[in-house]
């Protein structure tokens, strides 16, 4: 085994690099590992928008009324937009996820599969709730 | 307590560095479980949310009432709350190291998982029972 890094590590086995960060692309699965990380803590912020609906749906008018301004402003709409994506990911993941404590899906060509299935899912589940949810409005 | 002849930290300095021995599998499981649950109960919820866009105070306070989503939502506030902090959990063990910031965040996160599952699920009991 006297290959380059061999004889460049002073003869010893090679040890594992870790990647050199930018310069190295992350292959979709890292990619989809960290996503799962950073929607699982935006949804849990997010969820305080949850919070605040039930709250004012249980004040009154008033409050209800200005909740609802809120969301229905472009901020609230881009902030609702990217619960819902955010959502539907890392629901799609979590159960990729359960799949894997299960013992399948562990090998590097269905998990590259799966990470796509799941992207593709939260895409599609997403776009289809919020055309929906303007059908429903479009008909009040 | 024989190794404390070979080394100078006490048991509970090593205790500490090591962490409690019987937490994690339940940790774990824990999280499997509120993910398991947060599935039907988090497409219900979008569901019924699509379903609201635009209704009226009424009309939201009316299906937030009926047995039903009451429940449903008790559920969905416990699960949610629950599986957020167990995450949270993990990610700051994994990223802060220093043992009194990691405290004190922890204790803000389970503190806040608290407060806000409480308030949460006290205005869903208040709309139910008509207040
Ligand atoms: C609003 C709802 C949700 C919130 C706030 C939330 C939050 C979180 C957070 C903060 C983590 C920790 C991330 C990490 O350790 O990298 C996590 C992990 C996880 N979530 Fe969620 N989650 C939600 C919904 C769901 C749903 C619906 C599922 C369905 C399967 C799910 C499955 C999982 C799983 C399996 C893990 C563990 C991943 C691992 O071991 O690395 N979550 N979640």
């Amino acid at each position: 085994m006297a290959n380059d890094q061999t004889r460049a590590a002073g003869g010893k086995r090679p040890r594992p690099l870790s990647p050199h960060l930018q310069v190295y692309r992350l292959p979709v699965t890292a990619l989809s590992s960290i996503t799962h990380r950073a929607t699982g803590v935006a949804l849990s912020v997010g969820t305080l928008l949850l919070v605040c609906w039930l709250v004012a749906a249980a004040n009154g008018p008033a409050a209800f009324a200005s909740v609802s301004a809120f969301i229905g402003s472009p901020i609230g709409m881009v902030l609702l937009f990217g619960w819902s994506l955010a959502l539907f990911y890392h629901l799609g993941n979590g159960i990729r996820h359960l799949f894997w404590d299960a013992g399948h899906g562990f090998d590097i060509a269905t998990a590259e599969k799966s990470a796509y299935a799941v992207i593709a899912f939260a895409v599609g589940a997403t776009l289809l709730a919020w055309i929906v949810a303007f059908a429903v409005l479009g008909g009040r | 307590m024989s190794d404390n002849t070979s080394s100078l930290r006490s048991p509970l300095g090593r205790a500490r560095g090591l962490g409690s021995a019987k937490d994690g599998t339940h940790h774990w499981w824990a999280q499997r479980v509120t993910a398991i649950a947060l599935i039907p109960l988090l497409l219900w919820f979008v569901a019924s949310i699509v379903s609201l866009a635009g209704a009226p105070l009424p009309a939201v306070q009316a299906w937030i009432a009926s047995p039903i989503s009451a429940v449903l939502l008790l559920s969905l506030i416990v699960a949610v709350f629950h599986h957020a902090q167990l995450g949270l959990q993990v990610v700051i063990e994994d990223y802060v190291h220093a043992e009194g910031v990691k405290l004190v965040l922890l204790l803000a996160v389970k503190g806040a998982a608290w407060l806000f599952g409480g308030i949460a699920a006290f205005s869903v009991l208040k709309i139910a029972f008509g207040g």
